[in-house]
């Protein structure tokens, strides 16, 4: 099974040209700023906005080929986790995941019983009567899913899963996608502005920018290689992997970070540049985490400059070009960073 | 603010509220139920909830589909045909009912087909009665549906979409579940501007007792005659019109 598509549609001020390829059992990460075109490259591929040129061929049968096929999105075996989930407000979460069976040929009481072990599978058996209005954020994306896979698609497609969810909620939820991403036969695209839930959940990025693919490869890949500041800005996270006992993840270099995630096992670390303060003198406060280096490289990218830091625990620090001057840095210089334990995402690997 | 303001708002609600109160204080409490249940009173009554009740119906039936399309379907000339779908709300009611009687009457436009062809006279009928009140309700019913048409979030119906949704099945299981409070509040607002419809009524179908004779029309014609009578049917008609505010007030009138 595979996804072989190549999205070309003008909408507004949008011209959109980009080229999505994935087999089965992947995960594809469609990154990029808000306007880039993800969200209309997604309603391409569910059906809901046809192709001007290109074409989308799901496991061989053409979808669209933007002239005389263009199959109806209820045709399509894709699934949809909208932004925002979209559950219907007005049925149960079970109707709302027994729906999608139903409109499939399913009689009543069938779909009720399918929708209610997919529920009971997330642990949501005890809020399948109620209405999506009176659940959390964190069990509204989980029915949201449960009802976009209830009709087993062979290409699910995930728009901002995570977006409407508070900062604390997201780190869970984001484990428990991943967890269940990795159950789900088929294709698997997500749509995402956040560096975070692509390292957690996808195997390959596609990074968009003004309609335009500027970048494809495994997240490693790209952060540590950015082929422009655009895309160094949006991905050029640390990234750090190593073993974590649930405080402390102890890297392959035998340095440790101190992390506020309580998850155990094999882990990625990420944190952001922006997160990592720089000091001349070893810092003394709140930060768990304080590291002696060497600055091994200086980039500027406009209006900031990214600080290449080596050491036990290698890492990159963004800073004002002010500050740079202030610390006098240049390459091989001493240098102390500090990051807090809050900081880092921390993700099973 | 200035406190001219409050004296005029002050005298502005008196206005409002006066006729109300005049009408309330004419009411002969005392005789009310034997005033209702006179002969005219109770035909009057049953034949407006009869009328109305199918104008409402109608409305609904007719009114959904043309909202629907003002709402969701581009095409030239939208603005000017909805200005003409709502030009009955502003439009004299007795000039609908002349304009009903040469469209629908027995010698008019339609109306020498449908008793040619069909033996079908609505003039001095029940029918005709509901036509002419269905006229001026339509287009209350067709503006709040269209309203709950436009303020929904057509993404749901995407969603229903990619669940295998045919499009008739987004309509009946998404679409008007979700514009159901709109649809509520048109159809409320239809009944109650049918049941209060006098000009067309009584210029298109007539004033026959039992069979065209609304309780408006009951109401003005035995003000002179048998004035208690009129005066405790137009207390039944404020009631129901106060319970459709009721109704409406989560919608219209927010909290307090």
């Amino acid at each position: 099974m595979s996804l072989d598509a190549r999205l070309g549609l003008r909408m507004g001020t949008l011209d959109l040209d980009v080229e999505i390829h994935a087999e089965t059992g992947e995960t594809i990460a469609v990154l990029g700023p808000n306007g880039a075109g993800k969200t209309t490259a997604l309603r391409a591929l569910a059906g809901l906005a046809p192709i001007d040129t290109g074409y989308i061929r799901l496991n061989g049968e053409m979808l669209d080929d933007g002239a005389a096929v263009n199959v109806a999105p209820e045709r399509r075996s894709v699934g949809v986790v909208f932004q925002d989930s979209l559950l219907f407000p007005h049925l149960s979460a079970l109707e709302n995941v027994a729906f999608g069976l139903r409109s499939r040929g399913r009689t009543r009481s069938d779909a009720r019983r399918a929708a209610r072990v997919a529920l009971d599978r997330v642990d949501l058996g005890a809020v399948a009567d109620a209405k999506p209005r009176t659940l959390s954020g964190g069990q509204t994306q989980r029915v949201a899913l449960a009802r976009a896979l209830a009709t087993e698609p062979a290409l699910l497609l995930l728009d901002e899963p995570l977006a409407a969810l508070d900062q604390s909620a997201r780190s869970t939820v984001r484990r428990e996608l991943r967890q269940q991403l990795s159950t789900v036969e088929g294709v698997r695209i997500l749509v995402t502005h956040d560096p975070f839930d692509a390292a957690a959940l996808a195997d390959r990025l596609v990074i968009v920018e003004g309609g335009r693919v500027v970048q494809t490869g495994s997240f490693a890949e790209i952060s540590a290689q950015p082929r422009s500041a655009y895309v160094a800005e949006l991905v050029g996270v640390n990234l750090l992997r190593g073993n974590s006992d649930g405080g402390r993840v102890v890297l392959d270099s035998g340095a440790a970070l101190v992390v506020a995630t309580a998850v155990v096992g094999a882990v990625s670390t990420v944190f952001h540049p922006r997160a990592v303060s720089l000091h001349s003198l070893e810092p003394t406060g709140s930060p768990r985490n304080v590291m002696a280096g060497r600055v091994s490289g200086i980039e500027r990218l406009g209006d900031r400059v990214r600080v290449q830091v080596a050491g036990p625990i290698p890492l990159v620090a963004e800073i004002t070009p002010a500050a740079l001057t202030d610390l006098a840095l240049g390459e091989g210089s001493p240098v102390w960073a500090a990051l807090k334990a809050t900081d880092i995402a921390v993700f099973p690997s | 603010m200035p406190w001219p303001w409050f004296a005029v708002a002050a005298i502005t609600f008196a206005f409002l509220v006066l006729p109300l109160v005049g009408l309330l204080g004419q009411v002969p409490w005392s005789t009310l139920g034997s005033d209702l249940g006179t002969p005219e009173a109770t035909s009057a009554l049953r034949l407006s909830l009869v009328c109305s009740v199918w104008a409402a119906a109608l409305s609904v039936c007719f009114g959904v589909p043309l909202a629907w399309v003002l709402a969701r379907v581009e095409f030239p000339g939208r603005s000017l045909v909805r200005a003409l779908v709502l030009l009955p709300m502003v439009l004299p009611p007795v000039v609908g009912g002349v304009g009903l009687f040469y469209a629908l009457g027995r010698d008019g436009l339609v109306g020498r087909y449908l008793f040619d062809w069909f033996d079908i006279q609505l003039t001095f009928s029940t029918a005709g009665a509901v036509i002419a009140e269905t006229f001026v309700a339509l287009p209350f019913l067709v503006i709040t549906v269209e309203a709950a048409l436009r303020s929904m979030d057509r993404r749901y119906e995407d969603a229903a979409a990619t669940l295998g949704a045919s499009p008739w099945t987004v309509t009946r299981r998404v679409t008007l579940p979700m514009i159901m409070p709109g649809l509520v509040a048109g159809t409320a607002l239809a009944w109650a501007r049918a049941l209060g419809e006098f000009g067309a009524t009584i210029t298109f179908a007539g004033n026959v007792s039992g069979r065209t004779q609304t309780t408006p029309l009951a109401v003005y014609l035995l003000l002179e005659s048998r004035p208690n009578v009129a005066i405790g049917l137009s207390v039944v008609l404020l009631a129901l019109c106060v319970g459709v505010l009721a109704l409406l007030r989560d919608r219209w009138f927010g909290v307090g």
